[in-house]
């Protein structure tokens, strides 16, 4: 398959890959936002691809009837908390570890790589336990506490990949200039590290609003649970709630999916840099 | 500010031991309170857990104790046919998933590697079910293989592949089918991702040359292609493996591990005897044995990666 | 200004790589110090023991009659000058001279007048509120001088600044920093892996080797006056001949060092030694011929002539060498009485 026509026959397969790539990932999206603004009585019968009607009768029900922005709100305050509190002192971890000479600091990375991959189930009872005894079963805190489980590991792992990419010139330059290495970290690295501290922040704050094992465990009512929670525990009275469902899904969505969006190059690579040595 | 390095000029012992010495101190304290956290809520846990499990600890029968009972916990995990049934469950997902998505995964990822236009439209499209809750992706496709309102259902029967609509989630081989696929749907494209950025590390002049040399383009890619790509897909593999391997809440959504528990993964068999069954003993058991295969696994993924974690510039 | 001195500095890294060995140095308040060396000698080490930027495993580094070995280089009080300038990408060029003073807490006004001054002597007023990203190379360059001149430091340390420019420029900065040095009467510590520019630039010049220095001498007595056999072949271009002989009364071999310049083509059998012409290259205002010695060692030999008359390759000769400039080394490669 060498030449002009193995090429041309070649560029057919991958547009064709590409565009079967897209097609399959956006149909369920698709779908869904469809259905969503399909009435009640169309959803259960059979179902066609370009339906006719269109209401707005499930967003309503979910924010009227079911209080959806409380759960927005408790996500919101959440996932924004521990995404703050971590990359803070997420930084001053990965600074450290990237720049400073002190014994103990392989095994402080191991470490860290090793608490990023704890199964979250397996502290699931513990944390239980703590939360009930410090009476936080169901509160902001006692949603932020545990979520430091995973989050914070992320947060120092990306962070130290790159605080590593940074010129250590540029640092050196700064103490031969007379800055101490805190001066030199809030007035050379940060500046420079800030498109990496917000592509961190950007995952942080996804893990941590995709959350579902903790916040079902550790809250208890809708005053406190997490769009996840919320919208895995709709109920209707006699059956599924799917108009609804499928709106809660697209609401709990698009703004993450916006986020997203707007930052894709730099979400890529973030993802990316610290799975592949290159 | 700079009090502590208000050095003096020490006498002549170890030369430059002071200035060392002052920045491990620096560095302790910075670290201190990201590892203070790390412990707080991820080490002393799993130290709980794994002290819990040599109890007896039935939240439901609080006259009984809480006696340290050694190793009967395991004893009965070994002898629990549903704890080898969910950790049978778990291997059939991880091992049918991640293959999937690995194949997927990199026939994607050398498609996206050559197109030039609709980066970003593609990027987008990988994206965005990364981004998406879990469980809402679980519930998109639970809903598009529901047996009432279900497209899946429609299309099939309107293809003519079924004669009725099928009710998936009653079956317990048909309930893994939407299963897979909401996990294939909502991961392969980070799987592509990676394994895109291990091609983009591949020097394009050795295709040149290997084309000079006459290879034809299966040729390429098995003796090019595939070999500078294994170090990206050893990272995917193993990522994904643990993560499939602590499923929970993609069946929690959408099969409950039903039905009854023949899609139940280990995960969830531990939430329900931590939190429905309050047997907090015996859940912490599994934990610990959950953790424990995780870790072997993760020991595979830290001796891979082992050369990177130590590389520094001061 | 002060003096910087090594003292028998060593620098193992933990891996086992020997970066300096038993080097010292002693640098006179006022003087221009160029530290050259093939690549892995050590002077970029030993330039980063001053500053402060490494730790020495042994030794001590002074500046003035300070022992700084155990001060960070935030207090010693030198400037230094990157290969790569390493400007605050971030900040103005204003903000990137200021930088240094603005760490020591100088009053604002100061250092605002300090730095017009610096800018003005560097010519880069009209550059002041941009930043690096917006620069030439010429300018990057010279706003790594100015923010190491605002500061008015005890020395001076340059960590071989030419080499990211091209040849013209190369040349005029290297007139810019002798003149500086001139003016300032500054304690200059330079590093380069190229003996021409240490040789036009230094007061005296310190050929290091394998984490050593082999010789520091000012530049026309390493060039007379090699005390190693490694000095004679890395100062001077094109490079010493290095020929195996013996000495008539000594059992061990020596080294004979002659510079193509010191070598006369002569007709075959009326020189030392006769050879065949190799490869001829013309170079305008002389020719670099290439000659292979008769005999089965076959050793090459370099040799500058005048451009005429033109030698065609093949041809036989004859070699005459100066008497007065050979180079006798022993065994050791340590240079021998004359």
């Amino acid at each position: 398959m060498t030449g002009r026509h193995g090429a041309a026959r070649r560029d057919w397969w991958t547009a064709a890959a590409v565009g079967a790539l897209i097609l399959a990932t956006a149909f369920p999206f698709y779908w869904a936002i469809v259905s969503s603004f399909t009435p009640e009585s169309q959803l259960f019968r059979s179902p066609s691809l370009f339906p006719r009607q269109f209401v707005l009768a499930h967003y309503r029900a979910l924010f009227v009837e079911r209080q959806f922005w409380v759960p927005i709100r408790n996500s919101l305050v959440v996932a924004g908390t521990t995404t703050v509190f971590c990359v803070t002192v997420g930084a001053f971890c990965a600074y450290a570890l990237a720049r400073l000479r002190f014994r103990g600091k392989v095994p402080l990375l191991g470490l860290i790589l090793a608490v990023s991959m704890f199964p979250q189930i397996s502290v699931v009872s513990p944390l239980y336990l703590l939360l009930r005894s410090l009476h936080l079963i169901n509160t902001y805190p006692g949603l932020i506490l545990p979520y430091l489980t995973f989050a914070m590991p992320l947060t120092v792992w990306l962070l130290v990949g790159i605080f590593r990419q940074l010129p250590a010139e540029l640092e050196e330059a700064a103490m031969v200039d007379g800055a101490s290495r805190l001066r030199t970290f809030r007035e050379v690295v940060i500046p420079l590290a800030l498109p990496g501290l917000a592509t961190t922040a950007i995952l942080t704050f996804v893990y941590s609003w995709n959350e579902f094992l903790f916040a079902l465990s550790f809250t208890l009512g809708p005053e406190r649970q997490t769009v996840p929670v919320a919208i895995a525990l709709l109920r209707g009275q006699y059956q599924v709630p799917w108009g609804q469902i499928l709106a809660s899904a697209i609401v709990a969505t698009a703004p993450v999916a916006l986020l997203v969006l707007a930052f894709q190059r730099r979400i890529v690579q973030g993802l990316t840099a610290g799975a592949v040595k290159g | 500010m700079r009090g502590w390095e208000r050095g003096r000029a020490l006498p002549r012992g170890d030369p430059g031991y002071g200035v060392e010495r002052r920045e491990a101190r620096l560095a302790w304290w910075m670290v201190s309170p990201a590892v203070a956290a790390i412990a707080l809520v991820a080490l002393f846990p799993l130290a709980w857990t794994v002290w819990e499990s040599f109890h007896q600890h039935d939240l439901r029968m609080p006259w009984l104790g809480r006696p340290f009972i050694g190793l009967d916990n395991y004893v009965e995990a070994a002898g629990d046919p549903r704890f080898w049934a969910a950790m049978g469950h778990t291997l059939f997902f991880a091992v049918v998933s991640v293959s999937v998505e690995l194949i997927l995964g990199t026939f994607l990822a050398l498609a996206m590697n050559r197109a030039f236009r609709g980066r970003a439209l593609m990027r987008a499209s990988i994206l965005v079910p990364w981004a998406m809750p879990t469980v809402v992706s679980g519930l998109l496709w639970k809903f598009m293989f529901d047996g009432d309102a279900g497209i899946a259902n429609a299309a099939l029967v309107k293809a003519g592949v079924f004669d009725q609509p099928v009710v998936w989630f009653i079956h317990t081989g048909l309930a893994w089918v939407p299963v897979i696929l909401a996990d294939v749907w909502k991961t392969t494209p980070f799987v592509a991702l990676l394994l895109l950025a291990g091609l983009q590390n591949i020097d394009a002049s050795l295709y040149e040359a290997a084309r000079i040399d006459g290879a034809s383009a299966w040729r390429q890619f098995r003796f090019v292609t595939l070999p500078l790509l294994r170090p990206a897909m050893m990272v995917a593999l193993i990522f994904r493996t643990l993560d499939a391997f602590r499923v929970f809440d993609l069946i929690y959504v959408m099969t409950g591990g039903g039905p009854g528990t023949s899609t139940e993964p280990i995960a969830l068999y531990t939430f329900n005897s931590l939190l429905q069954y309050l047997r907090f003993g015996y859940g912490s058991a599994l934990s610990v044995i959950v953790f424990a295969v995780t870790f072997a696994l993760a020991l595979l993924y830290i001796r891979f990666l082992g050369a990177g974690l130590t590389e520094t510039r001061t | 200004m002060a003096s910087v001195t090594l003292d028998r500095i060593r620098k193992t890294y933990p891996n086992g790589h020997v970066a300096a060995r038993d080097l010292s140095l002693e640098i006179a308040d006022g003087e221009f110090m160029v530290l050259v060396g093939p690549s892995g000698c050590g002077k970029s080490t030993a330039l980063r023991v001053i500053a402060g930027l490494e730790t020495p495993t042994g030794g001590r580094v002074l500046i003035g009659d300070r022992d700084v070995t155990d001060l960070p280089p935030q207090e010693r009080d030198i400037a230094m000058v990157f290969q790569s300038y390493a400007l605050y990408p971030h900040m103005t060029v204003r903000e990137n001279l200021g930088f240094g003073l603005r760490m020591r807490g100088v009053d604002a006004r100061v250092i605002g007048e300090r730095t017009t001054r610096t800018a003005e002597a560097l010519g880069l007023e009209p550059v002041l509120d941009r930043k690096p990203g917006q620069l030439s190379g010429g300018q990057r360059q010279r706003v790594a001088l100015g923010r190491a001149m605002v500061r008015e430091p005890l020395a001076f340390l340059f960590d071989e600044p030419l080499s990211n420019l091209d040849a013209k420029l190369r040349v005029e900065t290297r007139a810019e920093l002798a003149r500086l040095h001139r003016r300032l009467a500054a304690t200059i510590v330079y590093v380069t892996h190229d003996q021409e520019e240490a040789l036009t630039l230094g007061g005296r010049v310190a050929v290091l080797r394998d984490g050593v220095v082999e010789q520091v001498a000012p530049p026309m007595e390493l060039y007379r006056r090699p005390a190693t056999a490694f000095v004679g072949g890395f100062v001077g271009s094109p490079a010493m001949n290095l020929l195996p002989g013996q000495i008539v009364g000594r059992t061990d071999g020596a080294t004979l060092g002659v510079r193509p310049h010191d070598v006369a083509i002569v007709g075959a059998g009326q020189g030392d030694v006769d050879a065949r012409v190799d490869v001829v290259e013309p170079r305008g205002s002389e020719l670099l011929i290439y000659l292979r010695l008769a005999g089965e060692s076959g050793q090459e030999v370099r040799v500058v002539a005048p451009p005429e008359p033109m030698i065609p390759a093949d041809t036989s000769v004859g070699v005459r060498f100066d008497r007065e400039r050979m180079h006798w080394f022993d065994k050791g490669g340590r240079a021998l009485g004359r």
